[in-house]
């Protein structure tokens, strides 16, 4: 028997198939206009690129459990969580390609991605989207709801002030947030064993009192199951907890990063043992899904992923003076003009 | 209606009453920061809030600012309204990130679609030997930011009447309160700190500055104690028939142009008075507003008197050197009238 429900698995596999295709695409699209010599600021992509594929078991794992009304924070490399956590993708595409129909009107790129009706934000200051999520948290808390809220994190951010200021104060204040680290090795190319004194970081919840976990080779049914516990403690009110996660990197830390750190068999490995193929096999051989289902997944999902692309292509940039608006809200109704009260003046 | 607004309060009573108003106005208010909840506020900011609103509403926090900041940054995202208070604002140093790169920018990064109706409330300035980490206003460095707004009232009757309006804005405000301005015991007691404040609840606009004493020869800029000290050199002044008109910012961004301009086309010579450093500062911004869009008003070059380019310095005689005053306010007019 199936100890995870063949509904879960397959959107698990549609959803890291998509994610995939995501990035994989990205690759190609962030290349045009780069050629033969790379500009960053060239093509209809421009700007840096952090992309995610083979770290898809993240992202799916946890947000498997989680509803519309639960808050995910994720960092620069934010792609394949706002996939997972539902995020809009044509405007999500819109928003990487610069046009006014994207997320934040071109304003934020690929980097900075804002979906409020998904619950979702991310950040390029590494740590720093820990604090927004245990503060999501606490608003749960503070109105008795029982959404949790997860922060992703890379492994190079647990060891960032924010990353420890947070978990203290979301365990001293027993909030339902969870921070995933998803350990892909390097941070740019400083190795995990160069940059962090304990091997894995689940170890350092002891420091504040709280679980900590560690999921080994990527595995997305492990991270499903270490994942369930994590969201239903925060559910039920019993605090925060970490999740890392041994992932893999294929790509660069960003498209052009000439990867000097690492050998060139690294990457070949870790395409051995990737964790789309192990979850297609591990389906099959249960019965959870049928070949002509998890092809009709695959063409389904790059389906969704093509639309959002030529959604993008589509779109218009936005005007240049559009670069004014948006600082502020406008000024709130209720404040009214100053009461013209006598003695005003001290 | 009409006896309450003879009640003199002080600084930091104004402030916490327009916080309780608030947090009894709308359940969605809510404070923290260190040492807010039992002690009320180091400078007394949220005294009497924990009694009336409970350990869930007024929370002391660790001395983790980067945590609760964003905290509160993550929090007004999901539609609450927190007051995180910064204790010093010399302490930005260790949470700048979180003020700037994300309080300051989502707003704008979302394209509009997140909302930050969030308070950061933090204490300003010296003139009591605090020295150097305790002692600054770094009025200039949020101001320079775009994202946020950036408040310093000068009396109990703006603190409170700004504070409601920024619990109620939906942009993030800084508010800067002033030490010396919240009438506290346990330091020098001066008169602007204690002010009549109307009981029931008003608001004050953030983006308006104030002509606190009219006058026609020259117009004295300031914010917080400088307001005070330009007001005090320009009772001297009128003992001698020259007459000073007083501008109090109140709001340092946005500035308020128009009525900076106004007064300088009144009076034709500008002295701008500043408790924060002088390069790159509030003083050079109004120096440049005014020098960009009524130059040939002026009958006299600006005049800007701010700190000399220096840390605070501890001991009470080298800060009082380097602190503009009404003395240095009073001689810097008496030049310029007879240019």
């Amino acid at each position: 028997m199936l100890s995870i429900e063949a509904s879960q698995l397959k959107w698990m596999y549609e959803t890291m198939v998509k994610i995939r295709y995501y990035e994989e695409t990205m690759v190609q699209v962030y290349a045009e206009g780069k050629n033969p010599v790379f500009n960053i600021g060239a093509g209809p992509v421009p700007g840096e690129m952090h992309l995610a594929a083979g770290q898809e078991p993240a992202a799916v794992g946890i947000c498997a459990h989680l509803t519309n009304d639960d808050t995910v924070t994720a960092p620069h490399r934010p792609h394949h969580h706002a996939i997972a956590k539902g995020v809009d993708l044509m405007k999500m595409t819109a928003e990487i390609f610069g046009k006014e129909t994207g997320l934040g009107k071109g304003k934020g790129g690929h980097m900075h991605l804002f979906d409020p009706v998904a619950k979702f934000s991310c950040g390029g200051i590494v740590a720093a989207g820990v604090p927004h999520a245990v503060g999501a948290a606490l608003a749960a808390k503070m109105q008795g709801k029982d959404y949790v809220a997860v922060a992703f994190i890379g492994e190079g951010a647990a060891n960032a002030g924010a990353f420890h200021e947070s978990l203290n104060l979301a365990a001293v204040w027993k909030l339902p947030v969870i921070v995933v680290i998803e350990d892909n090795a390097y941070g740019i190319s400083v190795p995990k064993s160069a940059s962090t004194a304990v091997p894995s970081n689940d170890v350092r919840g002891a420091a504040y009192g709280i679980p900590g976990a560690y999921v080994k080779d990527n595995d997305p049914l492990e991270m499903y199951r270490v994942s369930e516990e994590a969201v239903a403690r925060a559910r039920r009110g019993d605090g925060p907890s970490i999740i890392e996660i041994e992932t893999y990197r294929y790509l660069g830390h960003f498209q052009g990063d000439p990867e000097v750190y690492r050998k060139k068999t690294e990457v070949p490995e870790l395409h051995q043992r990737d964790p789309i193929v192990r979850l297609k096999n591990y389906m099959l051989a249960e019965g959870a899904a049928t070949d002509s289902e998890i092809s009709q997944m695959e063409e389904h999902a790059k389906a969704e992923v093509d639309a959002a692309y030529q959604f993008a292509r589509d779109s218009a940039y936005p005007s240049p003076e559009a670069a004014l608006d948006d600082v502020f809200e406008p000024v709130h109704t209720g404040v009214t003009a100053e009461v013209a009260a006598t003695g005003q003046d001290s | 209606m009409n006896t309450a607004t003879k009640r003199m309060l002080t600084g930091s009573k104004a402030l916490s009453e327009a916080i309780a108003q608030e947090m009894e106005r709308d359940p969605r208010v809510f404070v923290m920061g260190e040492d807010v909840a039992g002690y009320g506020g180091i400078f007394g900011a949220t005294e009497g809030l924990l009694n009336k609103f409970g350990p869930e509403r007024v929370r002391d926090t660790p001395i983790s600012e980067t945590a609760f900041i964003g905290t509160a940054i993550g929090a007004a995202a999901e539609g609450l309204r927190p007051i995180a208070e910064l204790m010093f604002v010399d302490f930005h140093g260790v949470c700048m990130d979180q003020i700037y790169n994300h309080m300051a920018k989502i707003h704008y990064m979302s394209g509009g679609n997140v909302k930050l109706p969030m308070v950061l409330m933090t204490a300003v300035g010296g003139g009591y030997d605090d020295a150097a980490q305790h002692s600054q206003t770094l009025y200039a460095s949020f101001g320079h930011l775009p994202g946020m707004k950036v408040v310093a009232p000068s009396t109990p009757y703006d603190l409170k009447g700004m504070m409601t309006s920024a619990i109620r804005e939906d942009n993030p405000v800084v508010f800067m309160f002033h030490k010396a301005l919240q009438g506290l015991a346990w330091m020098d007691q001066i008169d602007e700190s204690i002010g009549i404040v109307p009981e029931e609840s008003y608001t004050v606009p953030l983006d308006k500055a104030k002509v606190v004493r009219e006058g026609t020869d020259v117009t004295i800029v300031g914010v917080q104690m400088m307001t005070h000290a330009a007001t005090r050199a320009a009772d001297r002044l009128q003992a001698e028939g020259i007459s000073a008109e007083v501008i109090d910012l109140r709001s340092i961004a946005p500035l308020d142009k128009d009525t900076i301009l106004e007064s300088v086309r009144k009076t034709h010579r500008l002295i701008v008075v500043d408790e924060d450093y002088l390069s790159y500062g509030m003083t050079a911004e109004v120096a440049a507003v005014v020098a960009e869009e009524a130059l040939y008003e002026l009958e006299a070059p600006i005049k800007r008197l701010a700190i000399p380019n220096v840390p605070i310095p501890y001991s009470s005689v080298l800060e009082k050197f380097v602190l503009p005053n009404a003395d240095i306010i009073y001689d810097e007019v008496k030049r310029i009238i007879s240019l």
